[in-house]
């Protein structure tokens, strides 16, 4: 009998040993990608998902540089060009080879999508050099080339050509209808859109003809399922049904922390939470000397500290740390006496009463924030009347401009300071479309043109000189009120090896997590 | 009766007209669909475009008389945010709902009325008070925290059932996605049913009892207890018949409202229902989408209704005398 057991386990051991290299993840996320085509939208969750099923000429590394993927080196050939060295031997989920004409096709399709469009716009027509070299030319010398080649996921051009059943166009990009790219794809990924419902699951299989052999990455199968309610998304992982979750809800942090059947990863995150104060409706923000007082009174550490539960990080600049914005000489500003002394040496002593709206569901506890910057106005004498609304509505309220003060939050698709000024900051032009979400109105002719100067300032050391003094006018002067930076985080079983995967972009490389 | 079903279905006609106008005068408040389309750095006049595409610059009486003819032919619109026709998204999303509520309807009944019976013929019994106690409290607590202290027990504690959605599903008859044809799926639906029963059952034990009480105290039931009929007789067939009346209107409705309004218990489960499609459709303004399916859900209460209709007929030879008339 005991001789039999023996058998069975060794038996047993033998079998586990060889599932060792099959693994699978159980992943839950807030939202699933809306489409398979991965330039319908530009959102955090369909770059996710184009970092699954598709590769990036080059990639963001966790200390914000650049790592080769589809590109295997790259040089700067003139003011206005970059040589991509393209990788041999790449295969699309089709069968397809990879060469520099899916790369053109993809650049080309790029300039064609709504949301991508207005980032390529600096692009010209690239040149093809031969199958394996590529020449990507912008009209002007661009210092973010390379920040924008993170965003070219090459597209199977023979795949996508042609067209479907239904007569259309293969390489449409539809954003509320059927189209031939929403349903089907071809990248050259590690993994393979094996099914998917939308909404409920999908399900991602390691391609077996991936180029990348190196990474240490063990996961061959994804099922991705969306869980939108946050206490079932965290009591998903602490029951076991799931093996990886983001975000993290903040209220569940201290209890994930604490578990031992859970690892938690948190980072700085780089998306900055501001109030503009809108100059145009009010006389009283046009008063430096008010909208300085209105910083010194926000206690930004202290919402962190109480609201955010230390799950962000106090700002006093808009451009986080590793930017080439990132003036360190910037640092939060509370001081609620300087505050009050301010007031009383403006124009407006005796205080004013002013309106104001936020969302209650686009930001981590968006609405106790601003009921807390409420309280705090209050004690300089600003009265301050709230309105919050769920985001589907709040954008309309927000262009519409029809609060005094506004709260948004912005996250540089970029991942480059100049474009917190050119959408927040610069002077609000329809023609340019610069300060888009410029609610507060303020307009500076030195800041917008050193901003435009930066845009064509190859030089780094150069560039970080101009942007860091962008950061110091718009501090002096108060531009704006500036919050926090949202944290990002991530919780997993412990066997799983969270921390190289995971980056300040909010895009894990799962194709190189490893499961012990 | 032919009369009643052609009275029955211009009722629908109208209440699904009536609602349609409705849905279309929320969509216009709701926000903006186009806004969950985009990235949020795309240009006022890209997402203007968009806009013209489909449709939503044109004037509320424009819009509504579009959808008005092509729901005529049976097209009640695309959903924006599925890519694909709005009564596909919920005829797929149906089952889901429609075998969560079954499950919860089998439970109310399964114990509202044996309890409901007992309270009533032993209502100073000590079980009675403790059951009444109880229906208190379940009838106060909100199913959204009934859900999460559920998951919390059954699932991160005691790790016994699964904590969220429908687990293995099979294709019956080609359409009809189950759950309750496999263990795994089986497993899934106990934790949300349960919560969704949880309001529900309180409400019928109460009614039943109330009810009960209310039959037996009549004339007839002590003269069949005078006649000497057996004393389960007289409760099973005489009182509980009689009991039913009001139990089955009650149930209708609550029926209906328990198909519509699944809301929460499929959010905080993570139940690919109608429930949790709509509060979606709703955070997203898929107006389109919401707007087919507070239609659909206007079918659903007048078929709930005539049923309950034909129902109460069966049960009740007088009402169907008087609807005769």
């Amino acid at each position: 009998m005991k001789r039999l057991f023996v058998a069975v386990l060794a038996a047993a051991l033998v079998m586990t040993a060889g599932f060792a290299h099959a693994k699978t993840l159980k992943l839950a996320m807030d939202a699933d990608p809306v489409s398979l085509d991965p330039q319908v939208q530009l959102s955090g969750g369909m770059l996710q998902y184009s970092h699954l099923v598709f590769d990036p000429l080059i990639r963001w590394t966790k200390d914000m540089k650049f790592e080769p993927r589809l590109a295997e080196k790259w040089e700067r050939t003139d003011d206005l060009t970059v040589r991509f060295y393209l990788r041999k031997g790449v295969k699309f989920h089709s069968g397809n080879e990879f060469t520099a004409k899916d790369v053109a096709w993809t650049l080309a399709r790029l300039k064609k999508s709504a949301d991508f469009k207005g980032l390529f716009e600096p692009f010209a027509e690239p040149k093809i050099i031969d199958d394996y070299t590529i020449d990507i030319v912008t009209k002007k010398p661009y210092p973010l080339l390379l920040n924008m080649a993170t965003y070219i996921f090459p597209m199977d051009s023979a795949f996508y050509s042609g067209t479907d059943e239904s007569g259309e166009p293969k390489d449409a990009i539809v954003k509320t209808g059927p189209s031939f790219a929403n349903a089907n794809e071809s990248g050259t990924g590690k993994y393979v859109v094996a099914e998917r419902e939308q909404g409920v699951k999908t399900v991602f299989k390691e391609f077996d003809g991936y180029w990348d052999t190196k990474s240490p990455g063990n996961v061959d199968e994804i099922i991705l399922t969306p869980i939108k309610e946050d206490a079932t998304r965290t009591a998903a992982l602490l029951s076991g049904d799931v093996d990886f979750i983001m975000p993290v809800p903040p209220q569940d942090l201290d209890r994930l922390r604490e578990s031992d059947n859970v690892k938690l990863v948190t980072m700085t995150g780089s998306r900055i939470i501001t109030f503009q104060l809108n100059q145009k409706r009010r006389e009283e923000f046009k008063d430096p000397k008010v909208r300085e007082a209105i910083v010194w009174a926000t206690n930004n550490p202290g919402i962190v500290q109480k609201i955010m539960k230390g799950f962000a990080t106090a700002a006093g600049q808009q451009s986080p740390k590793g930017y080439q914005g990132y003036n360190p000489d910037l640092t939060p500003r509370y001081d609620l006496e300087k505050a009050k002394q301010l007031m009383a040496e403006s124009q407006y002593p005796d205080g004013f009463t002013v309106t104001m709206i936020a969302p209650n569901n686009r930001y981590v506890n968006d609405e106790k924030v601003s009921e807390a910057f409420v309280s705090m106005m209050a004690k300089i004498g600003i009265t301050v009347d709230l309105k919050t609304m769920p985001k589907a509505q709040y954008w309309d309220q927000f262009d519409a401009q029809v609060a005094d003060i506004q709260m948004i939050g912005w996250h540089a698709d970029t991942e480059d300071s100049a474009n917190f000024f050119e959408f927040l900051l610069m002077c609000p032009n329809k023609e340019t479309g610069y300060g888009q979400y410029n609610s507060g109105n303020y307009c500076n002719a030195d800041v917008d043109q050193i901003i435009l100067d930066s845009q064509s300032e190859t030089d780094r050391a150069k560039r970080s000189a101009m942007l860091q003094k962008a950061e110091k006018i718009v501090y002096d002067e108060a531009a704006y009120v500036p919050l926090h930076w949202q944290d990002l985080s991530w919780a997993g079983k412990p066997n799983l090896e969270i921390e190289p995967i995971v980056n300040v972009m909010n895009f894990p490389y799962f194709g190189d997590l490893v499961i012990k | 009766m032919f009369a009643f079903a052609v009275r029955r279905i211009l009722q629908a006609l109208v209440v699904m007209v009536v609602i349609s106008f409705i849905g279309f005068s929320i969509k216009f408040a709701i926000g903006d669909p186009v806004r969950d389309l985009v990235g949020i750095s795309v240009s006022a006049e890209e997402r203007a475009e968009i806009r013209d595409q489909l449709g939503l610059n044109d004037p509320f009486m424009v819009q509504w008389v579009r959808f008005m003819g092509n729901a005529i032919h049976g097209d009640v619109g695309r959903s924006f945010f599925f890519k694909k026709p709005a009564m596909d998204v919920i005829v797929s999303k149906a089952p889901a709902t429609l075998e969560l509520v079954l499950v919860s309807s089998i439970i109310v009944i399964v114990f509202s009325v044996p309890i409901g019976i007992f309270c009533a013929v032993r209502p100073n019994h000590w079980l009675s008070r403790i059951l009444m106690g109880l229906s208190i409290v379940g009838v106060s607590i909100p199913v959204f925290l009934t859900a999460i202290l559920l998951i919390y027990v059954f699932a991160v504690e005691l790790q016994w059932l699964p904590s969220y959605g429908r687990g293995e599903t099979i294709q019956l008859f080609g359409f009809w996605e189950s759950g309750l044809a496999t263990r795994d799926g089986l497993l899934h639906i106990i934790l949300p049913s349960i919560a969704l029963s949880s309001i529900m059952l309180p409400l019928f034990i109460r009614l039943i009892r109330a009810e009960m009480k209310e039959v037996l105290e009549t004339e007839y039931i002590k003269f069949a207890r005078a006649k000497g009929l057996s004393p389960r007789r007289v409760l099973y067939l005489h009182a509980f018949k009689n009991t039913l009346l009001p139990v089955i209107t009650v149930g209708g409705v609550q029926l209906g409202i328990m198909i519509a309004f699944t809301i929460l218990t499929e959010t905080v489960f993570q139940w690919q229902g109608m429930g949790f499609m709509f509060l979606e459709a709703v955070e997203r303004s898929d107006t389109s989408l919401l707007v087919a399916y507070l239609v659909f859900v206007g079918v659903i209460f007048v078929i709930v209704n005539t049923v309950v209709d034909l129902v109460y007929g069966l049960v009740n030879p007088m009402v169907r005398v008087a609807g005769r008339k």
